[in-house]
């Protein structure tokens, strides 16, 4: 009879971190923005079908990297659990915290239970506040750990080298335009030399506090983005 | 919590089936009450009417239980998503409640399938809420609701009706709902023309309305001393939105002043 190898649990949860990240790595980044109005999502996917930005609930919107079935599960089902609470409740009663919680409880277990793979999947969820130092950006990852997100940030991809670009571009109380150029150009810092990413590349939503609907999310079209950046 | 189970199964894009696979109990049709049937609030009387480019729903404000005002200022006319509303007559919470479920099931819908759902989609999903409740219905909890919605396919307004076993019916030109709905649509009748502007075909509905109020002791007329006049919303290329009561109080002051010299309301040409 043999032995079965020991692994150690350090070792088990590196390999499944370095499995997770590796995925991860693997695609194109979405960032997201403070900006005057709310709160800015630009993502680089030329495709017009597959969305790595959504639409949760009134005043939350949801961006992604990583495994596309993975994440668009995870989407469906905060949409799902949005829409409940605010059924059962009010609407008042879905919040951005509530959502990012359920999204880590589940990444958490998921990526600690032997018998799943852990998703390779990165998320963004933001909350429209009242006011602007009410807005909530929290940043998950494939374990399951959640964090705050003071003005921008990007995952997925070269986070590495687009991150640092964007926060330095960034400054308080940008305009909508703005907010997406510089998006935009810290998305296309992954290589050298940079690559300017066309409008038609990218995908942008924002919520907006100034839409008069309850329903804060907005696209805006390839030609606005266009418009932006040119 | 964690998502498991329902949340992250793959299922339909209805959140009624989520709701029947997740938690049946949430759902209107999951209350069948036992025994005799109670008193309970009654909204009254709905109607609608297309025009050149839209369409119009107007409610009068009254709930009744029994021979009892239960409610003066019931609100009976809800926007179901931005290009459609419902009209609801019958027991005042059930119809509140498949009202709601209905809002969240098109939204839902439109979320999950990023697109919106054809106005014959819309109206079949509202026939299968009204469908579920058929076991409260024979309680004598019927709910019976009038589906407005601006078909942007089409650019026409489109009017649907339906019974409490969910058979859908759709109304070219007008229609109503509720107890004083035979006194309003014989008024509708008369009133009624194929070439209506908006602001006609609002004025039409509010003569509807009152002619309802005239002869159906359940319906509610413009309550003058309290300033409670009908809730109208309309349908158009623009989306829905709901009449301002200052926009809805100067239609009704013209309706009620004209009434003053002539109580039947305006009359038709004989032939």
């Amino acid at each position: 009879m043999t032995a079965p190898f020991y692994v150690s649990p350090e070792q088990l949860m590196k390999d499944r971190a370095d499995y997770a990240r590796k995925g991860i790595a693997r695609g194109r980044s979405v960032a997201v923005v403070k900006y005057a109005d709310g709160v800015l999502f630009v993502a680089e996917n030329p495709s017009r079908g597959l969305h790595k930005i959504s639409e949760i609930y009134d005043r939350i919107g949801f961006a992604a990297v990583g495994r596309y079935n993975e994440f668009e599960n995870l989407r469906i089902a905060g949409v799902r659990l949005a829409d409940m609470r605010g059924y059962s409740y009010d609407r008042k009663d879905v919040t951005g915290r509530g959502l990012a919680n359920a999204y880590a409880q589940t990444l958490g277990s998921i990526f600690s239970s032997g018998g799943e793979k852990p998703f390779e999947v990165e998320l963004f969820v933001a909350e429209l506040g009242e006011d602007p130092a009410d807005d909530q950006i929290y940043r998950l990852t494939y374990d399951g750990s959640v964090a705050d997100v003071e003005t921008c940030g990007v995952m997925g991809g070269s986070s590495d080298k687009t991150e640092p670009e964007l926060t330095n571009a960034y400054t308080a109380g940008l305009d909508l335009a703005s907010a997406i150029r510089i998006a935009a150009t810290s998305l296309g810092a992954d290589i050298e030399p940079k690559r300017t990413i066309s409008a038609a590349d990218l995908e942008v939503a924002v919520l907006d506090r100034n839409r008069t609907q309850p329903r804060k999310f907005r696209r805006i079209s390839a030609a606005d983005v266009a418009a932006a950046l040119a | 919590m964690r998502l498991d189970g329902a949340f992250l199964s793959v299922g339909s894009s209805s959140f009624v089936d989520f709701l029947a696979t997740h938690d049946p109990t949430l759902l209107p049709s999951a209350k069948v009450p036992e025994g005799a049937a109670i008193e309970t609030t009654h909204g009254t009387t709905i109607v609608a009417a297309t025009f050149d480019g839209g369409v119009v729903m107007a409610g009068d404000r009254r709930a009744t239980m029994g021979n009892v005002i239960a409610q003066r200022d019931i609100q009976k006319v809800f926007p179901a998503d931005e290009f459609s509303c419902v009209g609801i007559a019958g027991t005042a919470g059930i119809a509140v409640e498949i009202t709601r479920l209905f809002q969240v099931e098109l939204e839902h819908y439109e979320k999950i399938e990023r697109t919106v759902l054809s106005t014959d989609g819309k109206a079949n999903r509202l026939a299968a809420l009204i469908r579920a409740n058929l076991g409260m219905a024979m309680q004598g909890l019927a709910v019976v609701p009038l589906f407005a919605a601006f078909d942007p396919s089409s650019g026409v307004g489109r009017i649907f009706a339906f019974d409490v076993t969910g058979n859908k019916n759709e109304e070219r030109s007008f229609h109503s709902v509720g107890s004083g709905s035979t006194f309003a649509r014989g008024s509708l009748k008369k009133l009624y023309r194929h070439d209506m502007t908006e602001a006609e075909a609002v004025t039409a509905v509010i003569q509807a309305l009152y002619d309802a109020a005239d002869d159906d002791t359940a319906t509610g007329g413009p309550d003058l001393a309290r300033r409670i006049f009908p809730l109208v919303s309309v349908i158009t290329s623009e989306g829905y939105r709901a009449y301002t009561p200052a926009e809805t109080e100067s239609i009704a002051n013209v309706v009620v002043a004209a009434r003053m010299s002539q109580p039947n309301g305006p009359a038709a040409p004989l032939t």
